[in-house]
């Protein structure tokens, strides 16, 4: 695999850029592979990648229903920030943070990662009294987390409304200067790209259709592209966790829910971090290619179905124009929705399932994407040694029967109501 | 956004209906402590059809057994609960 740099791109310039090849193979897939990877997102890439990388693992396999960046890779705001309250919450999103900072040179490959900062705004004492609490709570694990007055906020961000009698008044914000945006696509294709050039098979269009048994213990998989057998298997499809794990029997703590986003046609700079209000369920920040996205509530009701409902579309973006008016001049040009795994306590599920051999890492909610680096590192651990890594062991699937679920927002069994 | 087809009401917009849980997750009061568990905790969650608690919360306000396809959408029951079902 040849490498990215400003050198080659110069050769290139010299003899019309004939030197490009494909940036991952097209493998048949073989009949048996150590670990295969069901599901061909950023975090299945990912594990793959660290799996070959960190843990030196040659036979991998990564298996991918559609085309790598088809899912939810290509379907959500791109924001990466850390900023949880709980403890097992940022330690584990803290770790992908700092991933995120070494990313490009680490893939050779521009994920377009973009550190503008992460800010959530506050609209009342209450919600400033819970914002210091979560700063306070980051800092104690070293985070980096700082509390904003109401006049460092409008400095940040002038086209907010700032006015007493807004809508959504604002007293003040947290902010976390190292998180930001990066490039979703870039993501997939990054770690596709570096995990073929470390012998992964990256093998698209194969959907598996169902497990190959042995007494209790997986040994393969039944795919549309015949059968492959495998040593251990991972689960990686967070938004269809519930019927790829289905087809193993399993039930899992887990609701598949529609996820929307949306954007704005291209504008000069407007939109100088990443503004968010967990109090009103909004999410703005500006693409480097000048287009506002807005993300904002799941549309509370179990789907399968990529498409949203307009009305939780047309909250997400009273919302976002009751902050900043300035955007209802803009013209919105693209909506998409993702099918999302929302879990029982809002967190993730990474580690062993019930069937022996077989793995889970799902659950993701609305939070995937930023943990793409994370996820992939510590399930490419879990896979490796069959045991968790540290930072993923408090994540367990039997943590809801032990009562140990992390539930940052208090919701309790009911995705729904979060 | 659906029409769904309230036994009460007649058809009415997806915006008036609030989605309360599936069928099969109701906890009975005297179940025992596993079953309860599976029950709050588990779903089949199906690339499919399910049976679906709905709520008429800004029309008649009753509860209602919606069967919805959850890859098309497409209705193919909805029937009352509670003691209007029993009437």
């Amino acid at each position: 695999m040849s490498r990215y740099s400003a050198f080659s791109l110069l050769r290139g310039a010299l003899n019309g850029q004939k030197h490009w090849q494909p940036a991952w193979r097209d493998p048949e897939p073989k009949s048996h592979y150590d670990i295969l990877i069901i599901g061909g997102g950023g975090h299945g890439l990912a594990t793959a990648y660290y799996l070959a990388k960190v843990h030196g693992l040659k036979n991998i396999a990564v298996l991918e229903k559609g085309w790598i960046g088809g899912g939810n890779t290509g379907r959500n705001t791109t924001i990466v920030r850390s900023n949880y309250r709980l403890e097992p919450l940022h330690n584990l999103f803290e770790f992908g943070l700092k991933l995120w900072h070494g990313l490009s040179d680490e893939l050779n490959y521009n994920v377009m990662f973009s550190p503008r900062g992460a800010m959530f705004l506050g609209h009342s004492d209450a919600d400033m009294v819970k914002l210091a609490e979560r700063g306070d709570a980051m800092r104690c694990d070293g985070i980096d987390a700082d509390l904003l007055t109401r006049d460092q906020v409008a400095k940040l961000e002038p086209l907010l409304d700032m006015s007493r009698d807004a809508r959504f008044p604002i007293q003040g914000g947290l902010i976390q200067r190292r998180g930001g945006t990066a490039r979703h696509d870039a993501v997939a294709w990054g770690y596709a790209r570096g995990a073929d050039s470390l012998s992964v098979d990256i093998i698209q269009k194969c959907e598996v259709t169902g497990y190959v048994r042995d007494g209790d213990a997986v040994v393969g998989v039944e795919t549309t592209r015949g059968r492959i057998g495998a040593g251990r298997v991972g689960i990686c499809v967070a938004g269809n966790s519930g019927h790829v794990a289905g087809l193993a029997g399993l039930k899992l703590p887990i609701e598949s829910q529609t996820l929307q986003a949306m954007v704005t046609e291209g504008v000069k700079p407007m939109i100088n971090s990443v503004i968010m209000s967990q109090s009103l369920h909004c999410y703005i920040s500006q693409s480097d290619k000048g287009g506002v996205v807005f993300g904002g509530d799941p549309d509370n009701w179990p789907s399968y179905a990529q498409r949203g409902n307009p009305m939780v579309m047309e909250g997400a973006v009273a919302q976002g124009l009751a902050l900043v008016p300035a955007l209802s001049r803009l013209r919105m040009v693209r909506t998409w929705s993702g099918v999302t795994d929302m879990s029982f306590d809002g967190a993730p599920i990474i580690g062993e399932t019930p069937v022996r051999n077989l793995f889970l890492n799902g659950g993701w909610c609305y939070g995937g994407f930023k943990a793409t680096p994370a996820s992939g590192y510590t399930y490419a651990h879990t896979l490796a040694t069959g045991k968790p890594h540290a930072l993923n062991a408090p994540f367990s699937l039997d943590r809801f029967e032990r009562g140990a679920t992390i539930d940052e927002t208090g919701s309790g069994p009911m995705p729904n109501s979060r | 956004m659906m029409r769904i087809p309230c036994p009460h009401c007649g058809p009415r917009t997806q915006s008036e209906f609030i989605y309360e849980r599936t069928l099969d997750s109701v906890v009975p009061l005297n179940a025992p402590t596993e079953e309860a568990m599976a029950k709050l905790f588990t779903r089949n969650n199906p690339r499919g059809v399910d049976d679906e608690i709905w709520r008429h919360t800004y029309g008649c306000r009753a509860w209602m057994v919606l069967t919805r396809h959850r890859v098309t959408n497409e209705i193919s029951g909805c029937r009352a609960i509670g003691p209007e079902a029993l009437s």
